[in-house]
């Protein structure tokens, strides 16, 4: 038996600093300013080849051939890697576990089913070369018609998601005796995820064993996905992604691009570097698909909320049903006697939707947040008060307790902090010269979803700590929280403690998706830094060689790095560990338990979505809540648009760091700026294709559009969301900017636009 | 690999003769690299022009400012004498792109500026008579929130993408050329050609034109002359409409000069010479400004998506020259 097995009970809880909770900076940041940290595409890596891919310029149809001979001919070319050339893959599971329904997978498809889609790669000595010969390329169609977005006649209605359905009550039936009911519809446009490190990487095979430098938000998920793919165990394929230059749910899976990428490495028996170009990258993967609402909702005069039926459509693709749920915050934010949701999703000749940050919470609340601004001026009352009148005092989907919800609080401060009392209700009665200023408000929430993570934490002779996981950090900051834990955890000072992430080889960790990580980390790391402190300990006073074994003592304290005996006697760890011949005392815990998992669970659990725990899974109903209160200013005459300021109140349980998590809050509410006022994928729908696909053409807020921002917490821990408190962040911040800033554009200027983006010239065509 | 051979001269003479075997211009890079990169130019000669001595110098003097082709669109934008001369050249300047391109973009290539058609940048459209003369319009019918309204034809609706031009064409600057022939002044308004029947040819040059630079006369509204840019985002963004307009008065209250120049809705930077008509001479009164500013888009012919620009546009204009007067009193 050896000491990590051994039943002791050794140590105080209360040991150590108070660190987890301070505000750090990110452990990451200066080496990122610097310009030294090394993202994936940046590894050094011998006898790299380059691979560009070439796409399709129709939108349906059939590639007939591709004329190769040119680019084949040219300079420095390696090979040309075609659908007539190229053999179909093994289909991988989907990463909820589903088996899939076809038995190939063809990353080089000739069956087009959008404009953009992948039909060669040319691989050369250099990108130069690759991407001069990729447009030496012919391609050959049979163009079919083409289905270019929700609107297209022929796009029908699509098919339902049962899965989707939500009900309770009777909402026809209130509806119909409701004395108050709005009937509107909210539309959102295709948004595309668009960090600023390229989507990419470089796959090198060894024999059987596949290496892949790419950025990665779950890499034991997508380590599956190229597993499969390419006939492998799991443990033949590494994937290394030592940071994340932005990802916003966009690099958890393996795409059709990786395929290609590893393909041509394997043929050519070299490293093959593959990068998506910006263009590429509105076309090589989706974001979040265009949406469509519509809400019914029925109140009393006085604005009490009787009944809300909901119907959603979003967009998907040809060839795959991408869900975006319209209903996720509809029936939860207020109290509700009757409900009815169904959505549809409708395919259209696009690129494969993606997750963008807050998929389904964010439009979801875009209706719902909107709507209740509708309500509160049909029915005459002030917005804020009117959530107050409807708050729910529990979950009415579940029916379960809320475990925490200081939605309330998060109102409260909000209004407070922005100063909503003096508002004047009347739309059109605030003006600063030539400026309409409108005030607007809106909630929102994002669920704690909980799967089990793992985590190594190693004590080593210098007396520093090791803490490994394969969790990613996507910038939000996890090698500093889990630095924090695992200091805390051992008090130690933080910087004794070294955190390794981002290698499929280190010890399971699931997505980094869905705002779990922080809360699930944190535990697992938590737990293995006690266990590592109570190897120590048991090793310090059991080990005939160690200077404690005479103590007498039956329990060590761990204290700044000393080990302390009760009657005072210490000992610092090197020594410890040094007289006892040891390297390091390390101890790798999960927390499939925790879940109410089994170990033979481990492997689904960290590779696929299917372990995820639902927010409601449990006595509780689990979530994060947030209140935005925004200013804009509108010159209608110059159809100008401008935010003013932004006051936001959060409750995401415990903050392990309110620094990291302010910056979490923030970048959400920056997005949904964007979002609210400027991002949109405009389509020629005589082409079903995508005309703005450049960062010049589709608008992301530049610092100029970005007004003060003042977030506040008003959280507390909760024991039932995660082990040690937290909820969750860094999905929340964007969830009911949209809303709030289109309630405040209409009680600027009486004008009430229900599609994003909110732009100038639509509120002229407004009238 | 895009091959191509590159070209460092010393002399306009080298350049002249560069350009004469087929060579294309060079300045900062930001249009010709980005649009080769898109596979719309494909140069064969690059002819770097950015060691050429002697067109890198601003000059103010009482009468007039002499800037050359090779200054830097910061610098200019900088420039203490100029601004204090000339202050809608900086202003134009700095609503232009970021700070990054305008650290390498030169003011003769600013000139020479392409548009930013999305389907003149993309050469998967078979259709844009300013690629491919005669094989049509592409944009016509499709994405257009951005296409021109005023001088259009069925050939192109393409808009100039311009901050600056537009300023220049409200001072009346005049274009400084080199050729193998000898130095030639031309007219910026005759510098810019709309598209008619072809819309390739863009600009009053000659083929072995080079831009030299740039002189703008000191007319007092010219001196206080202002650049206004409107748009969804605030930065880093072309114009949804733009204006230069400069103004003096008599003593007697009335309309001396008066410069309007139009940005972001032209196939052309755009002086609206029937504004100007309407209230020169006349007391610049709140309803003469509007009835004048009604005028500007009277000739527009706008496209599906941008008619918002009908109403955008006078109003931009009210509103300029309403504050011009008022900062004037």
């Amino acid at each position: 038996m050896s000491p990590l097995d051994a039943p002791v009970k050794r140590g105080g809880a209360g040991d150590g600093l108070p660190v987890l909770g301070a505000a750090l900076s990110r452990l990451d940041g200066v080496a990122k300013l610097e310009g030294s940290a090394r993202f994936a595409l940046d590894q050094p890596v011998e006898g790299l080849a380059h691979a560009v891919l070439a796409r399709a310029s129709i939108a349906a149809g059939r590639l007939l051939r591709i004329d190769t001979a040119a680019a084949e001919a040219a300079p420095g070319v390696l090979a040309v890697l075609t659908p007539q050339n190229t053999a179909p893959l093994a289909a991988a599971s989907s990463w909820t576990g589903a088996a899939p329904a076809r038995p190939h997978y063809r990353p080089l498809d000739a069956a087009i089913r959008h404009h953009g889609q992948q039909v060669a790669a040319v691989v050369a000595e250099t990108l130069e070369q690759a991407a001069e010969a990729a447009r030496l390329l012919v391609m050959h169609y049979e163009k079919a018609p083409a289905i270019t977005g929700l609107d297209d006649p022929c796009a029908g209605d699509g098919t339902p998601i049962d899965m989707l359905s939500k009900s309770w009550g009777d909402a026809a039936a209130a509806l119909e005796k409701a004395p108050v009911r709005l009937t509107l519809e909210y539309r959102t446009p295709r948004e595309f995820n668009m960090p600023i490190e390229p989507h990419g990487l470089i796959a090198q095979w060894e024999g059987d064993e596949l290496t892949l430098w790419e950025p990665s938000q779950w890499l034991d998920g997508m380590a599956r996905t190229y597993a499969e793919w390419f006939g492998l165990r799991f443990d033949q394929v590494r994937i290394i992604s030592p940071y994340i230059g932005g990802g916003f749910g966009s690099k958890a899976l393996a795409l059709p691009h990786g395929a290609i990428a590893a393909l041509a490495a394997r043929q050519l028996g070299r490293p093959v570097k593959l990068a998506l170009t910006r263009s590429q990258t509105f076309t090589g993967l989706g974001g979040r698909p265009a949406t469509r609402q519509v809400l019914e909702l029925g109140a009393t005069a006085g604005g009490r909320l009787l009944a809300i039926r909901q119907r959603g459509w979003n967009e998907t693709s040809m060839d795959a049903v991408s869900v975006e749920p319209l209903g996720s915050v509809t029936g939860l934010m207020y109290a509700l006697p009757h409900f009815d949701s169904r959505q549809n999703v409708v395919p259209v000749h696009t690129v494969q939707p993606g997750a963008k940050r807050a998929p389904g919470e964010n439009p979801s609340a875009f209706g719902l947040e909107s709507a209740i601004d509708e309500l509160a001026h049909e029915v005459g009352q002030d917005p804020l008060a009117l959530r107050l009148l409807n708050y729910a005092e529990h979950d009415h989907s579940s029916g379960k307790p809320w475990s925490t919800r200081k939605l309330r609080e998060a109102l409260a401060a909000g209004a407070v902090a922005f100063g909503w009392d003096r508002r004047d209700p009347t739309p059109r009665s605030m003006r600063d010269g030539h400026q309409l200023i409108g005030w607007g408000m809106a909630a929102g929430t994002y669920p704690v979803r909980r799967t089990a993570g793992e985590a190594l934490v190693g004590i080593l002779a210098d007396g520093s700590v090791e803490v490994a996981s394969s969790t990613a950090d996507m910038g939000t900051g996890a090698h500093t929280i889990l630095a924090q834990t695992a200091a805390e955890a051992l008090g130690l000072p933080i910087g004794r403690v070294r955190v390794l992430l981002g290698d499929s080889r280190l010890p399971r960790a699931p997505v980094t998706g869905g705002s779990q990580m922080a809360g699930l980390m944190t535990g697992a790391v938590h737990k293995a830094a006690l266990a590592a402190r109570e190897a120590l300990i048991e090793l310090a006073l059991s080990d005939p060689r160690s200077p404690l074994r005479g103590s007498g003592a039956n329990t060590l304290r761990l204290e700044g790095g000393l080990l302390v005996a009760p009657d005072g006697a210490a000992c610092d760890i090197p020594s410890v560990l040094q007289a006892t011949g040891r390297a390091r005392v390390e101890a790798l815990r999960d927390t499939l338990a925790e879940n109410r998992l089994k170990p033979e669970d481990h492997y689904r659990n960290f590779t696929t979505v299917s372990t995820m725990r639902a927010p409601t899974d449990g006595d509780y109903s689990m979530h994060s809540w947030c209140a935005h209160f925004v200013e804009v200013a509108v010159d209608e005459a110059l159809q100008t648009i401008r935010l003013r300021r932004v006051v936001s109140a959060f409750d995401s349980g415990r903050l392990y760091n309110p620094k990291l998590a302010a910056s979490q809050w923030k970048g959400g509410i920056i997005m949904g700026i964007g979002q609210a006022l400027l991002e949109e994928g405009l389509v020629d729908h005589r082409h079903a294709r995508l005309m703005n696909d450049n960062l010049g053409d589709y608008l992301l807020p530049t610092n100029a559009d970005i007004p003060e921002i003042e977030v506040i917490d008003v959280g507390e821990p909760d024991p039932h969301a995660s082990a040690l408190g937290g909820k969750a962040v860094g999905e929340l911040g964007i969830v009911g900017v949209a809303p709030a800033i289109a309630n405040a554009l209409f009680h600027a200027t009486g004008k009430r636009l229900r599609s994003l983006p909110l732009t100038a010239h639509r509120l002229a065509e407004a009238g | 690999m895009m091959d191509f051979s590159y070209m460092r001269p010393a002399s306009l003479e080298a350049a002249g003769a560069g350009l004469a075997s087929g060579g294309t211009l060079l300045g900062g890079g930001t249009g010709l690299l980005d649009l080769a990169r898109l596979g719309i130019a494909q140069p064969q000669a690059v002819i770097d022009l950015t060691r050429l001595p002697g067109l890198d110098r601003i000059e103010v003097t009482g009468t007039e400012a002499r800037i050359g082709a090779l200054i830097k669109m910061s610098r200019l934008a900088a420039h203490p004498a100029m601004r204090a001369a000339l202050p809608a050249v900086g202003q134009s300047l700095l609503a232009s792109a970021s700070p990054q391109i305008r650290n390498m973009a030169t003011i003769g290539g600013n000139l020479l500026q392409r548009t930013r058609c999305a389907y003149f940048r993309d050469a998967s459209f078979g259709s844009c008579n300013r690629r491919n003369p005669g094989s049509g319009c592409a944009a016509i019918g499709g994405v257009t929130r951005g296409h021109a309204l005023l001088g259009t034809s069925a050939h192109c609706i393409a808009t100039h993408p311009g901050d600056l031009a537009v300023a220049l064409v409200a001072l009346d600057a005049v274009v400084e050329t080199w050729s193998p022939d000898g130095p030639r002044a031309l007219s910026i308004h005759d510098f810019f050609l709309a598209p008619g029947a072809t819309p390739e040819k863009e600009f009053a040059l000659a083929s072995g034109d080079i831009v030299t630079g740039l002189r703008i006369p000191l007319a007092p509204a010219a001196q206080r002359a202002r650049y206004v840019k409107l748009r969804d985002r605030a930065s880093y963004e072309f114009a949804a409409a733009s204006i230069a307009a400069g103004l003096s008065l008599t003593d007697d209250g009335r309309v001396a000069d008066i410069r309007i120049a139009l940005g972001g809705v032209a196939t052309i930077p755009w002086r609206a010479r029937a504004v100007e008509a309407a209230l020169r001479g006349q007391r610049p009164t709140p309803a003469a400004i509007a009835a004048a500013a009604a005028l500007a888009m009277r000739e527009a012919e706008p496209q599906h998506d941008n008619r918002h620009k009908l109403a955008l546009v006078p109003a931009l204009i009210e509103r300029t020259l309403t504050e011009m007067i008022g900062d004037a009193a």
